[in-house]
């Protein structure tokens, strides 16, 4: 202290020494729920030394809809819209999800060109997911630009959303045992040129960021999580693939045709915010070639099943003859009927493992549903991942975990 | 394969293991409430089975089922090996009299989130728990709402904010801050 002392009180202030005797606490901060950088109404609530987190709490549900609940009044159809809500970034990625695991309780199949159309929207369903992920996380460390580049080429696919299912966000396009309708003439070519697009955005926020040295800074070893803790947390999807676990729903059980497709899957080294953006980015890539595949080879024929048990009668016969009238109310009135039982299923999201427990009573509607999110999981990491870290560091973080609430709290 | 695991978890618990078999999906274990958490932490563990990931808890409510079952509620545990690519559903069935398991929260971190939801949607004690709190509902809430008896229509007003320091008093100590 004697040498801090004889200093001009200005120099003093950047002497530890100084503040050694000084007696200091713990401030209590609020980041949430309504904030920008916090991805939806997330509360974190966070003790603070100086500018570092020292410790986290969460709050979540402020976005608790009661889907479950919800879900356990409606017939199994009137569910889809529901899901659409999920993630609201993906919504047709939860459709298949539950759509897929109510077809499995039953057990149907549905027709192939259904699962291949499933398939190639799925995965675009991904990369817009993706592009919104890393667009936002970009936009959190101080990065606008890129999230232009992403967002417009997204607009591109929303378009072409809008032609196939009529509506934008929410698109609710499977139903039990098929889907809404088939793609329109010239569907293909859309997605083929929507997907160079998409290759361009790739390419262009790639070459911003790759070796740009703020962008290095704001994310290498930044939100590390280890492989163990990550398995530990239950994540899945890109978070726990950029911890460097390979695992992936599409590979370790493969659902519609995903085993004839050629693809593979990135993992990254450290678990890092670098890491799980990168991995995004890869992704993206796969998806994009699994598209081209599936494009190829895409099947013609019906796309809803022909099972009595789960699809509407044709035009024809609900207008023309009394059996098919009764088939259609029936169906809409009462629901596909499901066997009592018990399932689960699960498809690979675009944030991972989302899974569909389902109890079934012999109803028209589900007895219980159980959403399986991947966000839930992966958000009551977060406090292990933040403390210790700057509270900019916590916001780069929270971009690259992907926390979309809607899924988070249903 | 799954035969000779099943097999073997049956020599080895004995009467805790109630039934199991081997359903569309995956195999699923019925076992007794109180041996839970001695079979998930051998499930976790030992070398054969190697579940590493919990990939879900969740309950049952069988109140209005049409078919009847042992007790009013059961308790799901869904666990996957990433390892072996195999999965698990472990079912324990608890009756409205005793509605407490042992919490699993030290085997799997994961564990602590689930059990709270499941708590807030059927009101489950998990004993030993370090944060047994509402979490996607208020904290004024009352009742269950995913119980078969809580009406769907029914509506509360909630209207005082959480101050959450109660749970970051016990952050602080866990972090040797206080």
């Amino acid at each position: 202290m004697q040498r801090v002392g004889q200093m001009h009180p200005v120099a003093q202030d950047f002497e530890p020494e100084f503040y050694k005797d000084l007696h200091t606490d713990l401030m209590f901060l609020n980041m949430g729920p309504s904030h920008p950088a916090s991805h939806g109404t997330l509360r974190s609530f966070v003790a603070l030394d100086g500018e570092t987190i020292m410790a986290a709490v969460l709050e979540i549900g402020y976005l608790h809809r009661g889907f479950e609940k919800t879900v356990e009044h409606r017939t199994y159809d009137q569910v889809i819209p529901y899901t659409d809500r999920l993630n609201y970034v993906s919504s047709i990625m939860n459709n298949v999800g539950f759509s897929k695991a109510v077809e499995a309780l039953i057990g149907v199949e549905v027709p192939p060109r259904c699962q291949y159309l499933r398939v190639i929207i799925s995965e675009m369903m991904r990369i817009v997911d993706h592009l919104v992920c890393i667009g936002a996380n970009l936009v959190d460390i101080g990065a606008l630009t890129n999230f232009w580049y992403l967002f417009n080429k997204r607009e591109i696919f929303y378009d072409i959303l809008d032609k196939l299912t009529g509506a934008r966000l929410t698109n609710s396009f499977t139903r039990i045992g098929g889907l809404a309708r088939d793609a329109y003439d010239g569907f293909e070519d859309d997605i083929k040129s929507v997907l160079k697009e998409f290759e361009i955005a790739v390419l262009d926020v790639s070459k911003l960021c790759k070796r740009n040295k703020i962008f290095l800074n704001r994310t290498v070893d930044v939100g590390i999580i280890s492989a163990e803790d990550a398995i530990s947390y239950g994540f899945t999807g890109p978070c726990l693939r950029g911890s460097g676990v390979p695992y992936d729903v599409r590979k370790e059980s493969p659902y519609y045709f995903y085993d004839t497709f050629d693809f593979e899957i990135p993992v990254g080294e450290n678990g890092d915010t670098y890491d799980r953006i990168m991995v995004r980015f890869e992704e993206i890539k796969q998806s994009i070639r699994i598209v081209r595949q599936a494009l190829k080879t895409l099947p013609g024929g019906p796309v809803n099943s022909d099972d009595k048990r789960v699809s509407l009668p044709p035009k024809s016969e609900s207008y023309l003859n009394i059996e098919g009238l009764i088939n259609h109310f029936k169906h809409i009135y009462e629901g596909v009927k499901v066997e009592p039982g018990e399932y689960y299923d699960c498809t690979e999201a675009a944030n991972g493992e989302l899974g569909f427990f389902i109890v079934s009573d012999g109803t028209g509607t589900p007895y219980r549903v159980r959403c399986r999110p991947p966000c839930f999981t992966i958000f009551s990491a977060y406090p292990d991942m933040i403390e210790g870290s700057l509270i900019a560091d916590a916001v780069a973080t929270l971009g690259s975990i992907n926390i979309i609430a809607g899924e988070l709290e249903r | 394969m799954t035969q000779a695991l099943l097999t073997q978890l049956s020599d080895r618990f004995g009467d805790a293991i109630l039934e199991s078999e081997i359903a569309r999906d995956m195999p699923v274990i019925v076992c007794n409430k109180e041996s839970l958490f001695e079979i998930l932490k051998f499930m976790r563990d030992d070398a054969a089975f190697d579940c590493n990931l919990l990939t879900d808890i969740t309950a049952v409510d069988y109140l209005k089922y049409p078919i009847k079952q042992k007790q009013r509620f059961a308790m799901v545990y869904l666990l996957h090996s990433l390892d072996h690519g195999h999965r698990f559903r472990l079912k324990a069935y608890l009756g409205i009299a005793d509605l407490s398991v042992d919490s699993i929260s030290p085997l799997w971190k994961t564990a602590n989130w689930l059990e709270r939801e499941v708590y807030d949607m059927y009101g489950i004690d998990f004993k030993q728990h370090p944060n047994l709190k509402r979490i996607l509902t208020h904290i004024e809430f009352e009742g269950h709402p995913l119980r078969k008896d809580y009406p769907i229509e029914r509506r509360q007003v909630l209207t005082i904010n959480d101050s959450l320091m109660d749970e970051m008093e016990k952050r602080l100590i866990e972090k040797g801050l206080k």
